[in-house]
């Protein structure tokens, strides 16, 4: 059966842990993997700006041997005449065997999924769900604390349009143990379904609007940005913004093993000071965002590493 | 007491919260029906105060779903040659297809043409229904 990323909780936490195991393989031995792909096309129909996401999707597939098309914002595509995400699957199916899809519209690679005749990866839609930069948070916490079950993460920033820490969320919520530390001025608390469904399954949160006062508590940092293009209001935006810098100073709080890490990219949320501090692992995350998305096309191509 | 013809055959939708016909009316597109409708409105009830009735004369399949959705503890009796020959349980259906619209403008049915507006239940306890994109609660009140 053709299996589709579209929201983090479609893979079971033992397919998670299977797609981390052969990312941490493919991490160790890469060259093993560049022809497991050959002749295989991966096509990354981008309605919105990205750097990392789409090069990280796009170098993963280049790794593996495969090739790559698409489009990297909606105006340079059929969208700017109106065609439906429906229609332009359809018509991609014919093209590529897998598509990673980013949509500034919430459910847009559901859509897509629900017509597509090949496996569909959510690589972001609006301020919902980003599924593929959680498999890469996972990683990147359990490469460098060698455990996820009983951290506290505290998660900091726009946590009401962050698509980041939704999926984070709810993927961190069916380890044992997680404590949730929630950082957010009031406005930009997480979605009320994110809340529900940390108080249905009992899982500890706090929600705080201070983060100097929770930097000792935190094994883990999760800082995001307060973004623009998810504001109805530029004055909401610009009274928000700089509510949440991480500088040297608050460092100076935080545990001596704690991690930083953050979904890129930066603006002013962690000062350029921290990267120097051996705690900031933002730009080592983005390396393991690669391995992960190698796994994952392999996964949803139905490629086993025999094959290599 | 106000006298409504009974019904030889067809539908009763009963105990219905008293001014909520109209939408239930609007729901089950009976305005396309050419078939008798009667609405009483705010009838006597032993055991809501006062409630809706909707009488549908010569129809006897109905959308139980949707009036699940809406109000579940309505009762829907099927009557054919003058008896009540089935009384429907209405139960929370898992899903809802093309009955209510998402009001989320970030969401994708917001401009994607030809789609299913789907809602979800996501929490039987409190009726709880979310939209199958983008997981935004339906809100009656909106």
């Amino acid at each position: 059966m053709m299996k589709h990323l579209i929201d983090p909780l479609d893979l079971t936490a033992e397919e998670v842990n299977e797609f981390l195991d052969l990312a941490d393989k493919i991490m160790e031995e890469p060259s093993k993997y560049r022809h497991i792909c050959d002749g295989r096309k991966l096509a990354t129909l981008f309605y919105e700006p990205s750097t990392r996401t789409r090069l990280s999707f796009e170098a993963a597939m280049l790794n593996l041997g495969g090739s790559v098309l698409g489009f990297s914002s909606g105006t340079d595509s059929s969208a700017a005449k109106g065609e439906s995400v429906a229609d332009t699957i359809r018509v991609v199916s014919n093209f590529a065997d897998i598509c990673a899809i980013r949509h500034p519209k919430e459910g847009a690679p559901l859509v897509a999924a629900l017509h597509s005749e090949i496996p569909v990866i959510n690589a972001g839609d609006g301020g919902h769900q980003h599924p593929t930069q959680t498999l890469t948070d996972l990683m990147t916490i359990r490469s460098l604390k060698k455990r996820i079950n009983g951290l506290t993460v505290g998660i900091c920033g726009d946590l009401k349009f962050g698509r980041t820490t939704h999926s984070l969320i709810k993927s961190l919520a069916r380890y044992t143990g997680v404590k949730f530390v929630l950082i957010s001025p009031q406005e930009l608390r997480v979605p009320d379904y994110i809340f529900e469904s940390l108080q249905a399954k009992s899982i500890a949160f706090k929600q705080v609007e201070r983060l100097d006062e929770v930097m000792p508590e935190l094994d883990v940092l999760y800082m995001t940005r307060v973004q623009r293009e998810r504001f109805f209001n530029e004055e909401d935006y610009i009274r928000l913004k700089d509510s949440y810098i991480l500088d040297a100073k608050k460092m100076e709080l935080a545990k001596e093993d704690m991690i930083v890490l953050h979904p890129l990219p930066r603006v002013n949320e962690i000062a350029v000071e921290v990267d120097h501090d051996p705690r900031a692992c933002y730009f080592k995350q983005v390396k393991y965002g690669m391995y992960v998305r190698m796994a994952l096309i392999m996964k949803l191509l139905g490629l086993e590493e025999s094959e290599c | 007491m106000l006298n409504v013809d009974s019904l030889t055959r067809g539908i009763v939708i009963d105990h219905i919260k008293a001014g909520s016909c109209m939408a239930l009316y609007k729901y089950l597109e009976l305005d396309k029906l050419d078939c008798s409708v009667a609405i009483i409105k705010n009838a006597k009830s032993n055991r809501m105060g006062k409630k809706d009735i909707i009488k549908i004369d010569g129809m006897l399949d109905l959308d139980l779903d949707v009036l699940g959705f809406l109000d579940c503890n309505i009762t829907v009796n099927i009557i054919d040659n003058g008896k009540i020959i089935e009384k429907k349980n209405l139960v929370l259906p898992d899903t809802i297809r093309n009955v209510v619209s998402c009001k989320n403008p970030r969401c994708i049915t917001s401009i994607e043409q030809g789609i299913d507006q789907v809602f979800k239940l996501a929490d039987p306890k409190t009726h709880l229904y979310r939209c199958l994109y983008c997981e935004q609660k339906y809100n009656p009140k909106k």
